[in-house]
């Protein structure tokens, strides 16, 4: 426990030191890819450790972009309130969306979540009036600070997305040494089982999406007022796949895999995108010799290599 | 004055029944649990008693019949609700949590009927059946026999009412089933014990009554004695 925990706050500590060497450029990067962490931990919660494969995270994603971006520009909230809006609406669209395809499992789960997301983008799109769609909305940058914190500005950026990570790691490390955590594995590990030992199958799940949903949403809604902007493209399935392919890539049920695979995958697509427009090829590639070399990904292979005590 | 009750029935099924299409593997069985006993269930292969005890778990949903235990009826419960309750069942086919640590399988079944020292109760309940030193392995890098002992110490460590064992002692050696015989008396007469079992040196060692069950049919309940002597199971199953 006390190596795990030591291990997440040098991370963090790395983390709050890159900001004051780091070129502006991939100073932007570094507080977009924590962003994007934060969705990817939502996502690695269900999938990682309590085995739903969903298809349809783009919907809680873009629940807290919307709910905090159409909060400050149609609603004209305060931009606290409006994020704590986003937050909300992560986590009941998601717990909305389990109660109803919690009722199925395994592919049926997958294929019902990917129609939940499909139909939130559809309705992105059919609101146009509001959402203008697939143009999306520019958040005025007044709306986008609270009191003195100015979010369109590097550094309060930068430490926002910093301490929004910093809280969403910590949680997810104390969560899976939980009792709570325990029965997520749990049913990832043997559901017949978990139910026989007196677990609700249904309940456990519907909690750990919730859980997750409420990541997705803090994500979301930060995204908006950090970066400025919401649209439609958010809510597409591509933003359902992109936290699956980080969690695979740093590691299905480790807590720092979610930020390590982001990480990886942005500057892998970034860097190849600078040398050919085939960049989608370079990450299938990298996803082949995943899949062939370490299928559990990165930290994950660490793990069986004889770091068991990676979290 | 402290009145003294008989024993009562603990859990007692009444027309119970489960078609599977037209396969009739439980038809109209009636059945009672006497408290603190332990009770084996035998039979052929195929004599619906895997089923029976499913309705009794609630795995599977009776397609008719009603099913009392601890004086409520609980028919129309899920098998979670029911473990809670106080059933704990363990599979014929070993269903433990292969890739957690053999610590993480009991506390499993620890903490879902909640508990304020986690830790100590889990390790008690692993020395229990003697896996105390091997609570840090991977449960299923354990032999088969200790994989077996490890799923008893989990139904134990539920501090269920009613134990239902399938097949508890299949594929174990002398030795281990020595060591599990033991264990049942133990925890006789606190918990009451359901014992699906071939092994009749198990059966007619453990079991203070002993049920029949002949193609989804009850032909027969009652003490050792009386089912050995029993001319219908000596002639379905006994061999006689």
């Amino acid at each position: 426990m006390k190596r795990a925990l030591a291990l997440h706050i040098a991370v963090l500590a790395v983390l709050f030191a890159a900001q004051f060497v780091l070129p502006p450029y991939h100073h932007t990067n570094i507080a977009r890819i924590m962003v994007l962490a934060v969705f990817a931990m939502g996502y690695n919660i269900a999938f990682g450790y309590t085995g739903l494969l969903s298809l349809g995270h783009a919907l809680f994603f873009a629940a807290g972009l919307y709910a905090t971006g159409l909060g400050i520009e149609v609603w004209g909230v305060p931009t606290a309130v409006a994020l704590i809006l986003g937050v909300a609406a992560g986590g009941a669209i998601a717990a909305a969306t389990g109660v109803l395809a919690l009722r199925t499992g395994g592919v049926s789960f997958m294929i019902v979540t990917l129609m939940f997301a499909q139909t939130g983008y559809l309705t992105i799109l059919y609101y146009g009036e509001y959402t203008r769609g697939d143009e999306g909305i520019v958040i005025a940058r007044t709306a986008r600070a609270i009191s003195n914190l100015d979010f369109s500005a590097d550094t309060p950026r930068y430490f926002t997305a910093l301490a929004l990570f910093s809280i969403a790691l910590l949680v997810n490390l104390v969560l899976v040494r939980s009792r709570l955590g325990r029965s997520m594995i749990a049913m990832r590990e043997n559901e017949e089982r978990s139910r026989m030992l007196g677990y609700d199958p249904f309940r456990v799940k519907l909690i750990a999406l919730s859980i997750s949903g409420l990541y997705a949403g803090a994500a979301g809604a930060a995204y908006a007022v950090l970066f400025g902007y919401i649209g439609a493209s958010f809510a597409t399935i591509q933003y359902s796949i992109l936290p699956l392919l980080y969690v695979l890539l740093g590691g299905a049920g480790t807590t720092l895999g979610p930020f390590l695979g982001a990480l990886l995958m942005f500057y892998l697509i970034d860097i190849s995108s600078g040398y050919t427009t085939a960049h989608l090829f370079v990450v299938g590639a990298a996803l082949l010799v995943l899949v062939l070399f370490a299928p559990k990904g990165i930290l994950g292979a660490l793990r069986e290599k004889g770091a068991k005590w990676l979290p | 004055m402290v009145a003294v009750i008989a024993p009562g029935p603990i859990l007692s099924a009444r027309g119970l029944t489960k078609h599977f299409g037209g396969l009739k593997a439980v038809e109209n069985v009636d059945f009672d649990l006497t408290k603190g006993q332990v009770h084996a269930l035998i039979g052929p292969n195929g004599a619906g008693k895997t089923t029976f005890v499913g309705l009794l778990s609630g795995r599977l949903a009776a397609s008719a019949g009603r099913i009392e235990f601890d004086g409520q009826d609980i028919t129309s419960l899920a098998a979670h609700s029911r473990a809670v309750r106080g059933i704990a069942y363990t599979f014929q086919i070993t269903s433990i949590y292969t890739n957690l640590p053999v610590f993480d399988n009991v506390a499993l079944a620890i903490q879902s009927r909640g508990s304020k020292t986690l830790k100590a109760e889990s390790l008690a309940a692993l020395d229990r059946v003697g896996l105390g030193s091997r609570a840090d392995q991977i449960a299923g890098t354990l032999a088969y026999g200790h994989q077996r002992l490890l799923e008893v110490a989990m139904g134990l460590a539920m501090q269920p009412k009613l134990l239902i064992l399938d097949e508890p002692t299949q594929g174990l050696g002398t030795a281990e089933i020595e060591v599990f015989n033991q264990l049942v008396r133990a925890i006789t007469p606190e918990v009451t014990v359901l014992l699906i079992e071939h092994n009749m040196d198990v059966v007619m060692n453990l079991a203070d009554r002993i049920t029949v069950l002949n193609f989804g049919e009850k032909l027969a309940t009652g003490t050792r004695a009386q089912i050995r002597a029993d001319p219908a199971v000596q002639a379905a199953y006994l061999g006689g």
